[in-house]
């Protein structure tokens, strides 16, 4: 009993856990599958399929539109979804939370809508050189729309970005920071509120990507006061194909809509239309409802599950892994910043990551082989691609050890 | 299936010790292949002597199978001529994607059936081979009076 209260860890139980995702009960190649792909997408618990099939079963129908009976308990329960957004981001309002389709998509949005009618030539974008394509491309294609410049935030041996450099590209002519919280690659994870505060204390508004952050910190937008923030819901063991923009309310209600279409309007002539309140007014179309449930679902999970202890949980089996896997003659650790979350990226000499990947396929062991969609990152670490392990709160010690044997027999068949 | 169908020794020793490792300079065709999904990038140059390939090589960063692959490619078709390139060329298509392809006569070659059984890792192997096609048709545009528009 002292050991348990003496440790939080002790107390969490991952095998009850792990019982709640049914996928995770599976063989691959023979063997327990441990799944080490969630930087890539993480599973679902009970909790959430249950919910996209309740939803699916009972409450179908379009959304702000009928008068019929399931009509409203669909609208009901999307704008649920909503509210269970806003208080997971502890946003002011269900008016700053935008449904997107993901990450990828509230970006795009951002970039195209603030971006397209606020840059203009010779004007900044600071990003970091951590960013994965999402949070780079977009600003790319609104730059070279608008005459703006990218300036890019480089990285230190570790992996950190160079605060001071960043502080040194903060001018005059920077109109924003798009900058990652998480490293998808490395697995670092970014002061943004240094970035924040330094940002505005220029007037410069700052987006975050926090596609690889939401399932392992927690997010307050107001305390962080991040003018912009995005996420997936299938990194937050939610469904594919639903994310959030998260925007300030007075920065969207300024912004012209992206896309046109249904629900996003007020009145519509054949000469011209004018648009919905927030957030309607950035939700042209029908809206994903049964991804917005589902991931409503998956927030109430991660937060009946804590996500300081999932947090806690996975930092430890990153030390372990990283001392596991340190031990291993040839393998080095990319990415070594004192502040990670949950993602190992490693390389073994002699071994290139994708047959690393296809070895550890075939002992059940699931990672990423690959660029991780962070080209330039692994440009300027002279590397083609790393392996990379990245762990959930269902993730298990059991896996740690499975992943270590698999790499030695990599080693085994390779040299 | 097994790890050794996929990593046969014949393909890790390639890996390890690739043969025609390198680029000819002067060359009648350079191309490069990229396989994104994997980071795999390999440039293959040649040289050609009327319809045969006289020489070739290939440099670049790539897995085993990918690596060996190229390997063995440079080997079985140095000195050959374009029908016979061509037809092997079919052949390793074949033998990457369709079960019942026979690997007999394909000599060292034959060691890629075992990449069949791994679909991840066919453009890994094949990669090579589209990009020697590539530098093909670049020495075949260079060359007047070998396009047919006929």
């Amino acid at each position: 009993m002292n050991a348990l209260r003496r440790s939080g860890h002790a107390a969490y139980d991952v095998a009850r856990l792990r019982s709640e995702f049914p996928i995770l009960a599976q063989q691959v190649n023979g063997r327990p599958l441990a799944y080490l792909d969630n930087g890539a997408s993480t599973q679902r618990p009970r909790a959430v399929i249950d919910a996209v099939t309740h939803y699916e079963t009972h409450l179908h129908a379009n959304v702000h539109r009928g008068v019929h009976t399931l009509s409203q308990l669909a609208t009901d329960a999307f704008e649920g979804a909503r509210e269970r957004v806003r208080r997971f981001l502890n946003a002011a309002s269900t008016r700053e939370i935008i449904f997107t389709s993901g990450t990828t998509a509230a970006i795009n949005l951002v970039a195209q809508s603030w971006g397209r009618s606020r840059l203009g030539p010779d004007d900044e974008i600071i990003v970091s050189a951590l960013e994965h394509h999402a949070n780079l491309v977009p600003w790319q294609m609104a730059a070279a729309a608008t005459g703006a410049r990218l300036r890019v935030v480089p990285i230190d041996e570790y992996g950190q970005i160079r605060l001071e450099a960043f502080h040194a590209l903060l001018n005059e002519r920077t109109r924003l920071v798009a900058m990652t919280h998480v490293s998808n690659a490395l697995g670092t994870v970014v002061p943004i509120q240094h970035v924040i505060d330094a940002a505005h204390h220029v007037g410069v508004p700052v987006l975050i990507d926090g596609a690889q952050a939401v399932a392992h910190l927690p997010v307050n937008v107001r305390e962080l006061d991040c003018d912009f923030y995005c996420f997936s819901g299938h990194k937050l063991y939610g469904p594919t194909g639903i994310g959030v923009l998260y925007g300030r309310e007075a920065m969207l209600d300024a912004m012209p809509p992206w896309q046109g279409g249904g629900d996003m309007i007020r009145t519509v002539s054949f000469e011209a239309s004018t648009w919905n309140d927030l957030p309607y007014k950035f939700e042209a179309g029908t809206p994903n409802m049964s991804g917005a449930i589902g991931l409503a679902a998956a927030m109430d999970f991660l937060e009946s599950v804590g996500i300081e202890h999932a947090a806690a949980h996975e930092h430890a089996l990153l030390n372990a892994a990283t001392a596991a896997l340190m031990r291993i003659p040839g393998v080095h650790i990319h990415g070594t910043a004192d502040d990670k979350a949950a993602v190992l990226s490693f390389t073994l000499k002699g071994v290139h990551p994708h047959d690393l990947g296809t070895i550890l396929d075939h002992e059940g062991v699931a990672i990423r082989a690959g660029h991780h969609c962070a080209m330039p990152l692994m440009d300027l670490l002279g590397l083609p691609a790393t392996a990379r392990a990245s762990f959930a709160l269902y993730s298990t010690m059991a896996e740690v050890e499975q992943l270590d044997a698999a790499v030695r027999k990599a080693v085994e068949v390779f040299l | 299936m097994e790890l050794t169908d996929l990593y046969r020794e014949v393909i890790l020793d390639h890996n390890k010790h690739p043969r025609n490792f390198g680029r000819l300079d002067p060359h009648d065709a350079e191309a490069k292949g990229h396989n994104p999904l994997c980071g795999d990038r390999l440039t293959v140059t040649l040289l050609r002597d009327g319809d045969r390939i006289a020489d070739i090589r290939f440099e670049g960063n790539g897995c085993a199978i990918s690596v060996a692959s190229a390997s063995m490619m440079t080997e079985a078709i140095k000195g050959k001529d374009r029908a016979t390139v061509d037809a092997l060329f079919q052949r390793i298509h074949a033998l990457l994607t369709d079960a019942g392809a026979s690997s007999a006569d394909l000599g060292k070659l034959a060691a890629l059936s075992g990449v069949r059984t791994f679909p991840a890792r066919v453009k890994c192997a094949s990669l090579c081979w589209h990009t020697l096609n590539a530098a093909l048709a670049q020495a075949d545009a260079a060359t007047p009076g070998t396009i047919s528009t006929e």
